[in-house]
């Protein structure tokens, strides 16, 4: 399997502050990456630096084989950022011109076809938000426009989703609904990279783990994670991971 | 009547209606349009003049019935068709800016335009070269918007003081420049704070002219760019967007379009027609392509009648046009809480 996102050596300090140290990972394709760590830890940071959002201070990143800063097939990832259930809070955008975003890396200045328009139509019918697709983004619950996002993301024909706390003031229901979503996604060959604080449902979720607190202190896959002792040094207390059971 | 049924009609109504007054603008300003490229030809004694001088014809005789000679005058038409560009360009521009929020960009790129047009009598005075005030605000505007844009990207954030800096830095300037060149006698000062229908230029207009097609072809060949940057920044990164460049272009289409309108609204008001439009569709439109269509229909109508009663009632034309457009962003916020109200009661 070839990796389509990896950082070797990477380290990024804002001013003094040294956020990530020497971290080197990789996600293949197809796999789904748990990103776990405390408060503060770096994981936002380090999502952005493998998707070429922040530059590292040293190391390297690469995407899909290329240098990040080469890589310009953004069509590829989709991205869900924190707190995006906020996202344009006031602005008048409809669920369907938010998935039609996807389609935008494909077409720079060029009309979208019909084509494009199919692909749009799909992916909300995929992650079930046809309904809503005239509806304004805001107008709906967390949940729906985490589902609205993906859609965006699968528009794009992304290889990649990375999602930086999806659910946060997402009810229980429609959070269960989202990961089963992911799952499917992940069945059918989408690398996720997926932060989340609840480390419970990533361990049940997720095929491998990286557990960063400035360091990374687990990478490897989700069994050897729950029997290690990563959690405890990561987090600086001793802990157990509840394991979801609905 | 089932309430899928009736909603599908108020949504079909709704369209067929916006699309009437869409046209209706279209029209009208290709009238206006005419008249310029009519006027401009006859000054030139090219053939083709033939249409504006029929056209202030026929505004005598509504003159000679009605009482209200304006449509009689060549400058009310420049001035009309200047109005009517920006009613279109400052709602189309607006749009991104507000939902950007950086609503407050377009009275900081006016203040710099103000210490341009200072900069540029300032000029003329010492050299003798009489620069055309517009062009030396336009430049002055499009470095503030740069400088500004500058000032956000190093402060890392968008935020509201670079632009405060800069709004009261370049009126401090502009300022300064006055008072130092003796107040330049023969500078009609009030012109340009609070914009005047007789102040429109000529040349002024076809500024407007020049202005509007290069923000419109620039917003018509990126506005998927644009709309993903202003939606949503991270995600239009991470698909390889040129955010910055997008940044760029839009705050330098917001000092054009700063500067055309200045003209018609005065410094002190010209923000308004990139804000008010958008805040009042906003709170009614169901997307973002029909919220920039009721922009324009709410810049348009304001510009318009507010250069008339302006003009009927001999009062300042900036602060009518933006009194109505206030008054559009009210009957809008009445309007969707009424919708809310209705969504609420039909759902409990």
């Amino acid at each position: 399997m070839s990796a389509v996102a990896a950082a070797r050596n990477v380290t990024f300090r804002y001013g003094d502050t040294v956020a990530i140290e020497d971290v080197s990972l990789e996600v293949e394709a197809g796999e789904f990456l748990g990103l776990i760590g405390p408060n503060g830890s770096g994981k936002t940071t380090l999502l952005h630096l493998l998707l070429g959002l922040k530059e590292p201070d040293s190391g390297s990143i690469e995407l899909f084989g290329e240098p990040v800063a080469d890589f310009e097939d953004g069509g590829r990832i989709g991205y869900v950022a924190q707190q995006a259930t906020q996202q344009g809070s006031t602005m008048p955008v409809t669920v369907e011109e938010v998935v039609e975003m996807g389609r935008y890396p494909h077409r720079g200045a060029s009309r979208l076809t019909d084509e494009d328009r199919e692909i749009v139509r799909d992916a909300m019918a995929r992650v079930d938000v046809d309904d809503l697709r005239n509806r304004r983004i805001n107008a709906l619950s967390g949940g729906q426009r985490q589902r609205a996002y993906i859609a965006r993301a699968l528009a794009s024909k992304a290889d990649l989703l990375a999602l930086d706390e999806p659910t946060v003031g997402v009810d229980a229901e429609s959070r269960d609904r989202f990961y089963g979503l992911l799952d499917e996604l992940n069945d059918d060959g989408i690398a996720i990279i997926l932060i989340e604080h609840d480390i419970g449902v990533v361990t049940d979720r997720a095929e491998r783990i990286a557990c960063v607190n400035r360091e990374l202190y687990h990478h490897g896959d989700t069994e050897s994670f729950v029997e290690s002792d990563a959690l405890e040094r990561a987090y600086g207390a001793t802990g157990t991971v509840v394991h979801h059971h609905h | 009547m089932p309430s899928s049924l009736l909603t599908t009609t108020r949504s079909i109504t709704r369209r067929r209606l916006l699309q009437a007054a869409i046209v209706g603008v279209a029209g009208t300003t290709v009238l206006l349009l005419a008249f310029m490229v009519s006027d401009g030809l006859a000054s030139l004694g090219l053939p083709g003049g033939g249409l504006a001088a029929y056209l202030v014809l026929v505004g005598r005789a509504l003159g000679a019935i009605t009482g209200l000679e304006l449509f009689s005058f060549r400058f009310v038409w420049y001035s009309l068709a200047t109005g009517a560009l920006i009613g279109i360009v400052g709602p189309v521009v607006g749009i991104f800016i507000v939902h950007r929020e950086m609503a407050l960009i377009g009275e900081t790129l006016a203040h710099t335009a103000f210490a341009g047009v200072a900069g540029g009598l300032l000029i003329g005075s010492a050299t003798g070269w009489s620069a055309p005030l517009l062009a030396s605000a336009l430049v002055a505007a499009v470095i503030g918007a740069l400088a500004v844009e500058w000032l956000a990207e190093h402060a890392a954030a968008y935020g509201d003081v670079p632009i405060a800096i800069m709004l009261t830095g370049s009126f401090a300037l502009g300022t300064i420049i006055i008072s130092w060149g003796g107040g330049f006698s023969g500078l009609n000062i009030e012109a340009f704070l609070f914009g005047n229908i007789s102040f429109v230029p000529v040349d002024g207009a076809w500024l407007m002219v020049v202005v509007s097609a290069v923000v419109l072809a620039a917003v018509g060949s990126r506005y998927k760019q644009l709309l993903y940057v202003t939606f949503d920044e991270q995600a239009a990164r991470v698909a390889r967007l040129n955010v910055s460049g997008y940044n760029r272009l839009l705050i330098v289409l917001t000092a054009m379009v700063v500067v055309g309108s200045m003209q018609v609204l005065g410094v002190i008001l010209v923000a308004a027609m990139l804000v008010v439009p958008t805040a009042a569709a906003s709170q009614v439109a169901t997307s973002f392509r029909e919220a920039m269509a009721l922009a324009v229909l709410v810049g348009e109508t304001s510009v318009i009648s507010g250069l008339l009663i302006g003009y009927a009632y001999g009062i300042p034309a900036g602060g009518t046009i933006v009194l109505i457009a206030i008054a559009w962003y009210v009957l809008a916020v009445v309007l969707a809480d009424h919708e809310i109200s209705l969504s609420a009661r039909s759902a409990s």
